[in-house]
This record gives structure tokens, sequence and C-alpha cells, in this order.
């Protein structure tokens, strides 16, 4: 591993005046991702601002009838088990207590959860293999290589590891926001706005400027809370990334939806807001019939590799699942 | 991989402090936990910076420790080579496998993936710490015994350690549950059903205590 200058913040301020300072410095909060990296010698920041001191990152408020408030470094296994959120907003409490084992979970923060990092075996497997993502320009082994959990969606020639992140997908689908601090003072921004498609640049990964940093997440209150799921298999049924997800809430007048919600992980390059799935059970009743209509919508974009094809219909039943889940909790 | 320099063979002043405040030697001196709100100072005042060795008290196993580490030390790394503490094993390294389980400040942790930079101030308790001054045995380690809760045993450690959270945090209430919260702890004999057995008589007896 690469020797590494240790900053360690007291306070948000702190930590943006770090990053400013040491522009090529990565932000370490639970460290459960960036660490890893680094053993694997993919990550190799000369410094790394510690913000696990920063008291005022760590707190979250679920009580209020306007949004709920996320500190970015929140740790996953508290919020996973808030009482609110697994009555309220089941599919924000499954989104998180699905994701990794409980070691992780106590130690990883929302934030850097958002933030994570693709699992592509590509990328984290360093030389001799070409990737994009890791080293620009290089070209991408996945293409031609094992590509059986590769996204379907959301790919470009240049790159398409799959966004492993299940947090990011229900907040997406929840239409969250982020406050995001930096040397020019705070801004917000959509989930959904995070994560860049790949494009020629899959280098550049998020939206988020120089010395900016992750304070809070925001999700409005809303009654499609209740009645929700996050829906998500694996090739066992715990504790790995997915082969394919999906964030669905709904709101029923009758027996035809009113509104429905669907946000698809495991299958895309970022975080992925199904909207025309969404648009299309507006007002129809919902059947086994009509929710899988909407799973194979979502998947009308897919571009299939050599070995990932089964994952459009696997995914379009999970789309199919989840709905009629969270149809049950309305 | 490499862990870098034994820390006792690096200086016990860091080699380059870009900025050193009162906070951190104060905070070491006293075992204040690192995530304690930030001393008032100035308002210009920059974060704390260290290249080279970083200074860290820290409780294992009820026992005082003050050392300085490399700050890329890994927590599973400074048990196991630093402080000779072997019953964490290291499996996969990566945060995959839960064999390094143990608890930091009572929550149970990957000490793989944990970087030994955030132990100041903190609690961290092991397998070595489990047996009674009298030598009796924890309840989960018993019943792991009774139940044949392993082969090889090297994921044991890992697993007791994950197995008692799982009781105190509540996650035992029921072979899906515990199967559930104990999935980050993978046994490649495939002793799983002796060890779900384990954990649910070891959850009445603590319960009990």
């Amino acid at each position: 591993m690469r020797e590494f200058t240790l900053i360690r913040a007291r306070s948000a301020q702190d930590a943006v005046q770090a990053m400013t300072t040491h522009p090529e410095a990565r932000l370490m909060a639970g460290g459960t991702t960036l660490y890893d990296l680094m053993k694997l010698g993919v990550e190799r920041p000369p410094a790394i601002v510690d913000i696990n001191g920063v008291a005022e990152l760590a707190s979250f408020d679920t009580a209020g009838t306007r949004e709920l408030v996320f500190g970015s470094l929140a740790r996953m296994s508290d919020v996973a088990a808030d009482e609110r959120l697994v009555r309220d907003y089941p599919a924000l409490s499954e989104a998180l207590w699905r994701a990794a084992s409980q070691q992780l979970r106590n130690m990883a923060s929302l934030g850097g959860n958002v933030l994570q990092r693709t699992r592509c075996a590509y990328f984290r497997g360093g030389e001799p293999f070409a990737c994009n993502k890791r080293a620009p320009g290089s070209g991408c082994a996945a293409l031609d290589g094992i590509d059986r959990g590769h996204a379907l969606l959301g790919t470009s020639p240049h790159c398409i590891a799959t966004y492993p992140g299940d947090f990011a997908v229900a907040l997406v689908a929840f239409d969250a926001v982020l406050d995001v601090l930096g040397p020019n003072g705070m801004r917000t921004i959509p989930v959904e706005a995070l994560h860049r498609l790949p494009g020629e640049r899959p280098d550049l990964e998020t939206t988020l400027a120089p010395g900016e940093i992750v304070t809070r997440i925001r999700v409005p209150a809303t009654k499609l809370g209740r009645a929700s799921t996050y829906h998500k298999i694996r090739d066992r049924e715990s504790y790995a990334f997915a082969l394919s997800s999906a964030a669905v809430a709904v709101t029923m007048k009758g027996n035809k939806v009113e509104q429905a919600r669907i946000a698809l992980g495991g299958v895309a390059t970022k975080p992925w807001r199904a909207r025309q799935a969404e648009q299309g059970l507006a007002g129809r009743e919902l059947t086994i019939e009509t929710a899988l209509a909407a799973g194979f919508a979502a998947f009308m974009d897919a571009r299939t590799g050599h070995h990932n094809a089964f994952r459009i219909e696997l995914g379009a039943r999970t789309v199919a699942d989840a709905l009629m889940i969270a149809a049950q909790r309305t | 991989m490499t862990t870098g320099p034994d820390p006792s063979s690096l200086p016990t002043q860091v080699n380059r402090r870009e900025f050193v405040l009162s906070v951190l030697s104060t905070a070491a001196a006293s075992g204040v936990a690192s995530a304690a709100p930030a001393q008032p100072r100035p308002a210009d005042a920059a974060p704390e910076a260290y290249a080279g060795g970083v200074p860290l008290a820290l409780t294992v196993n009820g026992q005082q420790r003050a050392l300085t580490v490399d700050p890329r030390t890994s927590t599973l790394d400074l048990l196991r080579e630093h402080l000779g503490l072997t019953g964490a094993k290291k499996g996969c390294d990566h945060g995959q496998c839960g064999a390094c389980t143990v608890h930091l400040d009572g929550r149970r942790v990957v000490s793989c993936l944990t970087p030994a930079l955030q132990l100041d101030g903190r609690r961290l308790d092991t397998i070595e710490g489990l047996q009674q001054p009298d030598g009796s045995l924890h309840p989960m380690q018993q019943a792991f015994i009774d139940h044949d809760a392993l082969q090889c045993g090297y994921c044991t450690p890992g697993q007791i350690m994950a197995a008692i959270a799982c009781v105190r945090e509540g996650n035992a209430s029921s072979p899906d549950r515990i199967k559930e919260y104990m999935s980050g702890n993978l046994c490649r004999c495939g002793a799983y059903n002796g060890i779900v057995a384990a954990i649910g008589q070891a959850a009445g007896e603590m319960g009990k205590a």
C-alpha cells in the first residue's frame, strides 16, 4: 500500500479545507470500500482525510413531518434498525440491511455507501486488466470478458461496470437530495444527479466538484413510503451484491395504481430510475401481468453482452415481485 | 500484503506534522475518544495531519495500550503482528469472510477493513478476552463445543465474536434471523447448522446472565 499523509478533520469545514489543500486526498469514513481498494492498489491516495471524528455529520432524524434527514456519517446498521424507517419506509431500511454484513454495516457510513465504487473484477483486479475507470484510455477488459454481473443499462463502449450499491437506489426512488459542502459553500443536488453515466470518461464517477463533501442526505416525507420494498436477488440468499434489485413504492386507489416509483439496482452503471415503467402502471390495475409488463418496460433499453442476457428477465421479474410485495403493504 | 515497518522501529514523535494541535496529545494521553466533539480552537487552525507514525491510545480486552503505528496498518495486523493476539484470523483480508471479526466499542466489525488509525481512544475486544479469570468459557464458546459448531476451527473466533454481538443486538430471535445476521461469517467446512443451533442455545443463556 502506498504511504499516505493522514489528516484528521474535526468538522465538515475542516474536511473541505483539507480536501482543497490536498486535491488528490481521499475522504475516509468507514473505509470499507476505500481501504479495501488501497490494499488492492487500485486506490493510491497520497493523503487521507479521516472524518470519523466529525460529530456533526453522524446524527440522523426520521421524526420530521416534511423530510427525513441523515448525516452522511450515520452508520448503515443504526439507520437500518430505525423504527420509523422500518415501519414507514421499509424500502430504505431493507436497502440497508440487505447490503453487506452486520459487521460492515456497523462500520460503513451512508455517504460512503452511496459513493461506493464498482465491484467489476477487472477494475478491482488491477494490472494486467484494461480498465478505463482505473486507468483512463487503457480499454475495457469486461467487454470481451466475464460480464455475467455487468450492467445492462447506462453502459458505453468504454465501460459496463455495474453500480453496486443498494441504498442509493432506494434514495433515487424517493427523490432524495444531498447537501454538499464545498469551498464555495453549500449546495443541494438530487441523489439521481450524483452519479454520472460512464460515457467516454468512466473515471469520472460523480458530479461532486473538487473539495466537495456530502454532509446530509434528505428524503422528502411521502405516503409512498409505507407500501414500499427493496427486493434484492443474489447468487446466495444473503451477503452478496445484487444480480438485480428493485426499490419500489406504490399508492393505490381501489385496485388501481395511483402512483408507482421504480428504481433498479445491480443492473445499471448508476442508480437507475425507471420512469417509463412507472408511467405505464399509473391508473392501471395491479396484477402479476401488469407488474411484469412494467418490469420488462424498465429494461426496454437494455444492452446485453456475452453472459448477462439472463438478467433482463430476472430484472423484470424482480420488479414485478417487488410491486406485488409493496402493494400488499398498502 | 505488507504491513509496514514494525511500529517499535518508528520514532515515537511523528516524522512530519504539518500542524500540531493540543487536541491530539491530550486525547492520546487521557484516552479521550477520538469521536469526542472538537475542542475549541482558533478558527484559522488547520486539521491535524501526520506523515509517518500515528500515535494511538486504546483499550484491548480491558488493558490500556499506547503505541505508534504506520497509518497503513489494519486493526487485524495490529492485533496479530504487534500485540500478539492471534485469535482473530486472516481469511480473505478484504471484508468478505468474517474470520477477523472483533468488537469495537462493543459493536462487531471486521478488523481487516478497520484501519488502525481509527482506534484512538476506543475499546477493542477479541476472542482472547472472553474467557473468565477462573478459566470458565463464555456461554457462546461452550455452545459451539456442545453443538460441534466447527470442524477445522479457523473461522470460529470470528463466528463466536459475531455470534455474541448478534445475540446482544437482538438479532438471534429465530433461526432465520440468526442466518441473516450471521451471513457475514463464512464457514468453508459447512458447520452452519451447528453454528445456528449453538447461537440459539447461547442466546437463552446470555439472556439469563
